[in-house]
């Protein structure tokens, strides 16, 4: 399929469409187009309006004065939504002191379909739209953030910006300006939904039922 | 699926019959604009984010080349492979080996519309691989044996009930007394069925809203999060995408997403965008190990040469279905093939040959308003005028239809006598037909004497 390749090329530079701007600049230096002003304001601001973005969407959060009150927030969760008390979770989060919760059962690697609930770690909240974006990975594994009827995530209060370019801004900033891009970014914005049986909204088509944030301060 | 553009007006006639249809279409013509209005309320930079949108498409038009290589090379960096595909046949083919190569039994599909253009599952069907549709809608439809009648809600024309037997009939492993009256029992149902799939598939299909080139990814939008299980699970990925989805930089595809589900479905974004880059890196323990791109021409290039290169820049949001009157009457099934409303009366035509679907661009009201919300401000009514024009100097479609009676009118105005007596007769039996009864008897009636006689009356007066 060689000739495929170059036919389709040639074929282009015969349609000999009027040159627009100089796309290796563009390439070099990639940079926001028009962010909106809901994707902008102060750091309380933002996280006023992540919150309430969230919750419009469809997913429930608990906000935590540290990492350390993870398990007790998510055995709190569970217990008051009647699932199972099993949890798959990333194994970025290991070094949280799970075995506090006595009722808790944790175990660390990728999804399998017999799980429940999955937890995974956020990279950054994106206040515009109350947006999680969710980074792949072998710490972060993203068939946890899909395959559980139930979906925690863990998210530090620093980490939320305004616009989804100040997502990617970020993730250049942490992992240089090439080769940044993990395998899979996920941005996660409420439970999984569906709308195709006469235009009934329903929760938990393929991806979770539930989407719940534990938000650490500080 | 066989195209049936080319009988639109038979298959509009049957669609207006259909009683069901029609509340299915009044329920959702009425919802999705509303839906849109409300989000683009809260959203007051919404037209300088579609002049936004536009310029990135021009700029991409008049780069393709370019992005298309940089595309390629960043998949190839990430260890993926782009393959180039002229036509619907070579995408089927090299989709076809591909699979055949990981062995597959089983293929799990996310939407993709440029999968209904190519026929992608029909085609591995007879090859002896199940391709399986995970969205829920496309699911329905597929076990139909249908084709989408709306490019976001593939089974609108549908109820409930219909589902259910549709479930009763194609899930027949399953006990037959259980309860379906429900749309949540019709989920959790499906959901169950598609699981094993989801965890059993050898490659996963999925479509793309975008490409990027800067990174060499595909972004794939859902509600459902089909997608992405489609995109994890299976130990090959396959992305089939048209080459004019590519764009330059992530901060580009952030500006079209702003537009696309407010467009689509009236949400601030969907519940799902995926940014998919290449097979599983080091130490992953998911993701595919084989990840694959099927880059697709099919007519884009030639459009990119002619008339109709405004249409390379649609982002299939659906909004000019959802806001216009003929989709409204008829559905998506009467236009025929996978495109349908306004988009599908250009598409098609372009896509399928103008002899395959003459009757699209002239199934128009030119009401405007299909270019008044898209958000890519495509000049649709004008795209579908050069279709018009192209038939009437061939000859054909309905403009040209109207050219003998034009020439019956030119000749009976150059004889004034006849015109006169012609035009009075016409009147008088016009006046009669006012008496009958029924639909007919409902007609206005002409008043009495005809314009001319009426002028001459007049003007002996002013003497």
């Amino acid at each position: 399929m060689n000739g495929a390749r170059e036919d389709i090329l040639s074929a282009i530079r015969r349609a000999a469409v009027a040159p627009d701007g100089d796309p290796a600049a563009r390439m070099a230096d990639p940079r926001p187009n028009l962010v909106p002003a809901r994707g902008q304001g102060t750091p309380d601001e933002l996280l006023a309006r992540f919150l309430s973005e969230a919750d419009a969407a469809g997913g429930t959060f608990t906000q935590l004065a540290s990492r350390d009150e993870i398990p007790a927030a998510a055995e709190g969760y569970l217990a008051a939504n009647n699932q199972p008390l099993e949890i798959k979770a990333a194994p970025g989060l290991k070094n949280i002191t799970w075995t506090q919760q006595s009722l808790l059962t944790v175990d660390f690697g990728r999804a399998e379909g017999a799980d429940h609930v999955g937890i995974t770690e956020a990279f950054a909240g994106i206040a515009e739209t109350g947006t999680l974006m969710v980074l792949s990975g072998a710490e972060n594994p993203a068939s946890l953030n899909f395959l559980p009827d139930t979906h925690l995530v863990v998210l530090d209060t620093s980490r939320i910006v305004g616009a989804y370019e100040d997502g990617w801004a970020l993730l250049r900033g942490e992992n240089g300006k090439t080769g940044f891009m993990p395998r899979m970014v996920n941005w996660i914005t409420g439970p999984s939904r569906s709308a195709d049986i006469e235009l009934i909204l329903l929760l938990g088509v393929h991806g979770p039922r539930r989407l719940h944030i534990l938000l650490i301060d500080g | 699926m066989e195209p049936t553009s080319g009988k639109f007006t038979q298959n509009a006639r049957r669609a207006i019959g259909d009683q069901r249809l029609q509340a299915a279409l009044a329920n959702f013509t009425t919802t999705f604009p509303k839906k849109r209005l409300d989000v683009i309320g809260r959203l007051p930079e919404f037209d300088a984010l579609r002049d936004e949108g536009v310029a990135i498409k021009t700029h991409v038009q008049a780069n393709l080349e370019f992005y298309l290589a940089r595309f390629e090379e960043r998949v190839s960096e990430q260890g993926g492979t782009v393959h180039w595909c002229r036509d619907a046949s070579e995408a089927r083919e090299t989709i076809l080996g591909l699979c055949r190569a990981a062995n597959a039994k089983t293929v799990t599909k996310s939407k993709s519309m440029i999968g209904e253009e190519i026929a992608i599952n029909e085609h591995l069907e007879a090859a002896g691989i199940e391709a399986v549709e995970t969205d829920l809608g496309e699911y329905i439809i597929q076990i139909r044996g249908e084709s989408p009648s709306h490019i976001l809600v593939p089974a609108i024309h549908l109820t409930g009930p219909d589902i259910a037997d549709t479930f009763k009939d194609k899930h027949a492993e399953l006990p037959a007394n259980r309860d379906l009256s429900e749309p949540e029992a019709i989920l959790r149902e499906a959901r169950a069925v598609l699981r094993e799939k989801f965890l059993t598939a050898d490659v996963g299909l999925s479509g793309a809203n975008m490409l990027i080139a800067e990174t060499g990814s595909a972004v794939v939008v859902t509600n459902e999060g089909n997608a992405d299980l489609v995109m994890n699970l299976p130990k090959t990925h396959i992305v089939l995408a048209s080459i004019e989805k590519v764009m330059p930089t992530l901060e580009d595809a952030a500006t079209i997403l702003r537009l696309l589900a407010r467009s689509a479905t009236g949400q601030d974004i969907t519940a799902y965008t995926t940014f998919a880059s290449g097979p599983a890196r080091e130490g992953e323990t998911d993701g595919p190990q084989d990840f694959h791109v099927v880059l697709l021409d099919n007519g884009r290039t030639e459009m990119l040469a002619n008339d109709f290169t405004d249409m390379l820049g649609c982002i299939r949001c659906g909004a000019c279905l959802n806001h216009c009157p003929v989709y409204a009457t008829v559905g998506g099934h009467a236009y025929g093939w996978v495109y349908s409303g306004p988009m599908g009366k250009v598409l098609t035509p372009d896509l399928l040959g103008a002899h395959k679907a003459a009757d699209l661009p002239n199934a128009s009201t030119f009401c405007g308003k299909c270019e008044e919300i898209c958000p890519m401000r495509i000049p649709l009514p004008r795209m579908m005028r050069h279709w018009r024009e192209r038939q009437f100097m061939e000859g054909k479609g309905a403009a040209a239809k109207g050219k003998s009676g034009l020439k019956l009118w030119a000749w009976m105005a150059k004889r004034p006598a006849l015109y006169r007596m012609a035009a009075s007769a016409a009147a008088g039996f016009l006046g009669l037909l006012g008496k009958g009864k029924g639909r007919i008897g409902r007609l206005p009636v002409p008043e009495g004497r005809t314009f001319q006689a009426q002028y001459r009356e007049n003007a002996g007066e002013d003497q």
